[in-house]
């Protein structure tokens, strides 16, 4: 059953030299472990608990993503216009091709080819920087054209135009209510139904002017009777600059829940590419062997979720047509 | 069966040290990569924070003494302010890395006979975020603090100007992470280091409560963490996600925070589940009923967790669909636990109980889980429900369940696993005079709050109707009682480690694999790894009244191998 109980612990001092013949043989095996194999089956298990919680970590904003194309779809169809699809498939093409190279790291790891190893880790390292760059234009471009998130969401220029623009924009104060009176003080206070008279159809105002998901500003602006600047066509519509009428109410929405998800993106990328710089430092040190290659292999999988993030990304963003 | 290597013979006096003496010095305890170094760092920190978030408590429930404003200073907006930081502290720093992080750290590798956790260094840096996002909390503090509950609803959490929202976020946010490589280490280390012999099937009750919490651990926390991010997103740069003037939904908030935070509970409460398991069976010297029943349980409840967030938006204008569904999956979500306190007591049936102290606490847990659970039942019921949505009755629940089990069992654990860890043991009498102040405390505190709850007294609320004072006053009385019952714990236990008796390797009579080393266990644990049989079988073990403790009576563990119970 059990025993005399343990009370003498280790009969050695420090973990590096005992007669422990693996740990003596491998100086990376920590003193837990049995041996490599179980240390990097560890180490493996451990990385991928780690790419589950970064799964649910994008999964968040996956489902906020949902929640807001299902409630407004015309503004996602509407707005992935404004996205540089060649842009994008260019990217999704670097990060794809720097998995791969990321994966013959690895094999090269393991195979005890070191320079091939590095030559692999510096290619992906460097597409891990063309992404960042291509990303770069596009961030920048937006935030020129003012395809931003929230309110930011096109600001006017400072021009004639652009001031009266801004009257549209603002909040405008609802007209006062109509003075409340009393009409029969006498009468009992809840009516009962046969004393209210009848409602006439052409009483009873319409919901909105048009379906709600696919009113402009404009139109449900003057569906609840809220004043608008003017019947100018050239000032129709308060994003003018796009110069389109039929831009839908929320599409700030589009663009912030775009940068939201590529902006974490570009953190992981950035995250990696720290990672990426780690393993080519370790690397030509001549850290990793066929004996140990624990951190590329496992940095691989990390990377290889930082792509396939993406692979998701793509198409939900600039392909939705 | 753990057999002696005979080729490294016993040499008490050549190693006389343990982990607390292996190494000396502020730096060595600042780097340590023991896991029992770490988990005593954790305990200390956590227990601090215990009675600083109880300060807050005292508080809360001075001022509620009376209708208006009691204690000078404290207007409605600081005692917003002082629920707020009770709530964040208690659920945040302490309620969910203690019994994982603490006493978790500790036990798990010394039960699975390993010499570390899976990655020691990520345990080490769990300990420093969970310092780090402790450390955003104060400097929330400094910044202006934070009213809005520490639920942090929308709208008001994106839009009041307290500046110490967005500190506190991100400290929540980092202790997410502390808690996601706690789980990540737990998991890994059951499942590779486990030592020959034990299977999943004869792993500590304990060890299955600690896997299953790891899962929900490394699962929901991330749901949490992206969700705070888009509150300082929102807070910071008004994307208009929550907002319904940009198209925005703050009840989507309410989703994206229990979606974590009802998994939340259950990291609470599950690892506690395991510690009674493991008292119980001890301190009544009796094979564990149940076992498998126990330890599926433990899985049932960690899926279930996930499945039922809607029930704390019963009345959030969700559609009755959905809140149908809740409903039901909250009922079902009872069954497992309902399953390990029928197997507590049919343990208890016929066993040889001992009152010790951990026996105490874990009969405390047992009513006061009881009352904790059934009353959840009254929240799930939709009905009830939108009477007592945000009244009293909500909060009495959750501290019966919260405080009254969950930290309840801690303690409990502290007790049992305090010989291990300090090599002393504690004046019994004084630590079951402790033990029945807070039984009797608590019962004062909170049970009065069912009867305020359901009479109508609003939760969070600064002034009451003149009807509700005496339950108040009756309450605040509990909480000085319950105060007093854990100042005299903390005394039981800090002069312990000055004046206790020495502890023998295994004073309880427990037959895990903790109790076969030294107590405190030496630096590296064991020699060897040693092979295992049933842990809940105790017929080998006899008392020794030299060394005070138990020994494995050879005589007995032949006759016990002759007929294996299980």
């Amino acid at each position: 059953m059990s025993t005399i109980p343990n009370t003498h612990g280790s009969a050695h001092d420090d973990h590096g030299h005992h007669g422990h013949g693996d740990h003596a043989k491998y100086p990376f095996l920590q003193h837990h472990f049995e041996t490599p194999a179980h240390q990097f089956d560890s180490a493996k298990l451990g990385m991928w608990l780690f790419l589950a919680t970064e799964v649910l970590f994008f999964g968040g904003l996956f489902v906020a993503y949902a929640v807001l194309r299902t409630r407004f779809p015309e503004v996602f169809s509407y707005a992935s216009h404004y996205l540089n699809t060649l842009m994008g498939g260019v990217n999704t093409c670097v990060l794809i091709l720097s998995s791969l190279t990321m994966a013959m790291a690895v094999r090269f790891a393991q195979t005890n080819k070191k320079n091939a190893m590095l030559i692999c880790l510096v290619l992906t390292f460097m597409g891990a920087v063309g992404f960042m760059v291509i990303k770069y234009f596009e961030y920048t471009h937006k935030i020129h054209e003012h395809l931003v998130w929230g309110k930011t969401f096109y600001v006017p220029p400072h021009t004639e135009e652009g001031e009266a623009e801004k009257l549209v924009l603002s909040t405008a104060p609802p007209p006062p209510p109509a003075t409340l009176t009393v009409a029969n003080p006498a009468a009992p206070a809840v009516p009962t139904l046969a004393a209210t008279p009848p409602v006439e159809a052409s009483a009873i105002k319409p919901a909105s002017a048009a379906p709600a998901g696919l009113a402009t500003a404009r139109e449900m602006a003057k569906a609840e009777h809220l004043p608008v600047a003017s019947d100018d066509p050239a000032m129709a519509h308060p994003t003018l600059h796009l110069a389109d009428p039929k831009m839908p109410a929320n599409t700030h929405l589009f663009f912030a829940i775009y940068y939201c998800m590529t902006g974490l993106h570009g953190i992981h990328v950035l995250a990696g590419m720290v990672m990426l710089a780690w393993l080519i430092w370790r690397g030509a040190r001549g850290d990793f062997s066929s004996n140990y290659f624990t951190p590329v292999d496992v940095g691989g999988l990390y990377w290889h979720i930082v792509d396939l993030v993406w692979i998701f990304l793509f198409p939900l963003f600039y392909l939705i047509h | 069966m753990t057999t002696i290597d005979a080729s490294r013979p016993i040499d008490l006096a050549s190693r006389p040290d343990n982990y607390l003496t292996h190494t000396r010095g502020f730096m060595s305890w600042a780097l340590t990569l023991d896991h029992k170094r770490i988990g005593v760092m954790y305990m200390v920190a956590v227990l601090v924070s215990f009675f600083v978030g109880g300060v807050f408590a005292l508080l809360v429930r001075t001022e509620l003494l009376t209708p208006g404003q009691t204690i000078p200073g404290v207007t409605a907006d600081v005692y917003n302010q002082l629920f707020t930081l009770h709530g964040a502290i208690m659920v945040f720093l302490v309620i969910i890395p203690s019994i994982p992080a603490a006493l978790g750290n500790f036990v798990l590798p010394i039960m699975l006979g390993a010499k570390d956790v899976a990655f020691p260094r990520l345990n080490l840096g769990s300990f420093y975020l969970w310092l780090f996002g402790a450390a955003f909390t104060l400097v929330s503090l400094a910044m202006g603090g934070f009213d809005t509950g520490w639920t942090f609803y929308t709208p008001y959490s994106t839009t009041t100007t307290a500046g110490g929202v967005i500190p506190v976020l991100f400290g929540v946010f980092i202790l997410g992470f502390s808690s996601i490589f706690t789980g990540m280490n737990f998991v890994v280390t059951v499942h590779k280091l486990r030592p020959p012999g034990m299977t999943w099937f004869r792993m500590p009750l304990f060890l299955w409560a600690l896997y299953s919490t790891a899962l929900i651990q490394v699962l929901a926390t991330p749901v949490l963490a992206i969700t705070l991010m888009l509150l300082v997103v929102e807070r910071t740069i008004n994307i208009g996600i929550f907002d319904p003037s940009m198209g925005g939904d703050p009840v989507l908030f309410q989703h994206f925070f229990w979606f974590y935070s009802h998994p939340a509970v259950y990291i609470m409460i599950l690892p506690a589940m395991g510690i009674i398991s493991e008292l119980i069976s001890v301190h009544a010297h009796r094979h564990i009923f149940g076992y498998k029943f126990i330890a599926l349980s433990s899985i049932a409840i960690a899926i279930f967790s996930f499945l039922v967030w809607g029930h704390h938006m019963f009345a959030s204008g969700q559609s009755p669909l959905l809140n149908t569904l809740f409903s039901l999956i909250s009922f079902s979500v009872a069954i497992p636990s309902a399953v390990k306190v029928f197997n507590w007591l049919t343990t208890l049936y016929k066993g040889n109980i001992s009152l010790t102290t951990p026996m105490m606490y874990a009969l405390s847990f047992l009513v006061l889980f009881t009352i904790g659970g059934l009353t959840g039942i009254h929240l799930a019921t939709l009905n009830t429900d939108v009477h007592l949505h945000d009244t009293y009755f909500v909060v009495a629940h959750f501290h019966y369940v919260m405080m009254g089990s969950a930290l309840i069992g801690m303690i409990g654990g502290l007790h049992h696993w305090w010989p291990k860890m300090t090599g002393k043991m504690y004046s019994e009498r004084t630590g079951t005079a402790a033990c029945i102040i807070i039984f009797i405390g608590f019962n004062v505190t909170f049970f009065t709050q069912f009867f305020l709850g359901s009479q109508g007294m609003p939760r969070r609320y600064y002034d009451y109707q003149p009807e509700f004072q005496v339950y108040h006053v009756i309450s605040t009385i509990g909480s000085y009682i319950m105060a007093s019952g854990f100042l005299l714990t903390a005394y039981c236990l800090i002069t312990s480690l000055f004046s206790g008796k020495k502890a023998a390797a295994n004073p309880w009579g427990g037959g895990s694999l903790e109790w076969q080393c030294a107590s405190p266990p030496p630096h590296d644990n064991f020699a060897t790894q040693p092979s295992v049989g049933d842990c809940y079988d105790f017929r080998a073990l006899k008392w020794d009244e030299a060394t005070q403790g138990y020994e494995i009576d050879p005589a007995l563990a032949a006759e016990a191998a002759k007929h294996p119970l299980h």
